[in-house]
């Protein structure tokens, strides 16, 4: 990539502040009938190096530290600041981007510009480097904080999604007959849930129905999938095989009733509870069976 | 219930990290077919039971139990600890039987899976 081409944070963010969001409100100004010598309080007890000339609300001039010295060298003490300001003073708008003021920092190599408003020139506020400096670190820091919020519990997920419709799929091939790894999609299902930010009694539920039906496809078939289609308002969970099917639904559907081989039943398994379990973890619960092609299942949980 | 007085009570050993005894357990189901843990208990319990194979600490995983403790002495291969460590469940072994277990659990206060509200 060309390095124009790339923009760093820092860059955007210039862009995207506006100078009246770090500029510093509260400006210490001076009149122009003040004295120069009045000049010494005002820059020690506020430890600012220079102030803008406000003449019945209006911005008239701006005087520096720069300025008193000179005079304090040239015994121009007594005389009013209206004599030694800079008149041609350089503002910014205070609905500028940050980029604007960088740039005329660079260019003017200025220490401070009055910030005025756009509508009636104004004097609203005063900006530094400094100031730049803390508007940006600020705002890093913020949106760090973000970040991190938005880690650790990502429950508005679908709020940031904007769309009339939202869905996630999330599939799962499993392999059948594969004992050792039978239960790891719907682990995993349940990982991405739970940083999905979806609520844990809801996840317990719909990683049980998987985990039973997920056990299905691996002792009765060769191969079959699990897709969780996620939704705002619910979550759809459907299990597909091409094993043998089943022959008598409602038969299998009786707690207790299990045609698995008895190595099944060894590993705790097989003990004709499977769908009843699923069933029982869903809102909606639908069960679609031909021998010779395979089983569809399909539950709905609902996330509120 | 922490695990450090589930492990005297049942005089049994860890056989995953001891900074697992810190672990707290609202109640305790005992089971050796895993579609009634699943079935049967909640959130934050203990499973007793006497199977050994990984599809054990998958079921634990999945329905959020929180410890698991073997009974009759069984103690699961290295697969099945391994495991159990990487999913972060800690694993107990003790040589009492099933119900022997259960009674001095439910003795000293530790309720069954269906006395609690989730």
């Amino acid at each position: 990539m060309d390095a124009k081409e790339k923009i760093s944070v820092i860059q955007e963010l210039a862009y995207e502040l506006k100078v009246g969001e770090v500029m510093k409100k509260e400006v210490i100004t001076v009149s122009p009938n003040n004295l120069i010598a009045d000049l010494r309080e005002i820059l020690r007890d506020n430890r600012i190096s220079g102030t803008p000339v406000v003449d019945k609300g209006k911005l008239v001039g701006i005087i520096s530290l720069e300025d008193f010295i000179k005079c304090l060298l040239d015994g121009e003490m007594e005389i009013p600041v209206s004599q030694k300001m800079t008149q041609s003073i350089q503002t910014l708008y205070e609905d500028e981007p940050l980029i604007h003021a960088i740039n005329k920092f660079e260019k003017l190599n200025y220490g401070r510009f009055p910030v005025v408003a756009r509508e009636n020139g104004k004097l609203v506020g005063i900006i530094t480097k400094g100031d730049i400096i803390h508007g940006l670190l600020q705002r890093l820091e913020h949106e760090y904080y973000e970040e991190e919020i938005k880690r650790l519990r990502a429950s508005h997920f679908f709020e940031d999604i904007i769309a009339d419709e939202s869905r996630i799929i999330l599939q799962y091939n499993i392999v059948g007959n594969d004992f050792k790894r039978a239960g790891e999609s719907s682990s995993r299902l349940k990982k991405t849930l739970t940083r999905l930010g979806i609520r844990p009694q809801v996840i317990r539920r719909l990683a049980i129905a998987s985990y039973e039906a997920e056990m299905n496809i691996v002792i009765f078939t060769s191969q079959g999938k699990i897709i969780a289609n996620i939704q705002p308002r619910q979550i759809k969970l459907s299990v597909i095989d091409s094993g043998p099917g089943i022959p008598d639904v409602e038969q299998a559907m009786q707690p207790g009733f299990s045609t698995a081989p008895d190595w099944i039943r060894e590993m705790g398994f097989g003990a004709g509870m499977g769908l009843v379990n699923i069933k029982k973890c869903a809102d909606k619960f639908s069960i679609n069976s031909k021998v010779g092609q395979g089983t569809q299942i399909e539950i709905i949980i609902n996330l509120e | 219930m922490k695990l450090r007085e589930l492990k005297e009570i049942l005089e049994a050993e860890i056989l995953t990290d001891t900074s697992g005894l810190e672990i707290e357990v609202k109640m305790a189901c005992g089971a050796d077919l895993m579609s009634d843990v699943l079935s049967f208990t909640k959130a934050r319990a203990l499973l007793l039971t006497g199977l050994t194979n990984s599809q054990v600490i998958r079921t634990a995983e999945i329905s959020d139990i929180k410890a698991i403790c073997f009974v009759r002495g069984k103690k699961p291969p290295p697969e099945t600890i391994d495991m159990a460590k990487e999913k972060n469940i800690p694993l107990l072994v003790t040589n009492l039987p099933m119900y022997e277990s259960c009674g001095r659990l439910y003795q000293k206060g530790l309720p069954g899976c269906s006395e609690i509200e989730e």
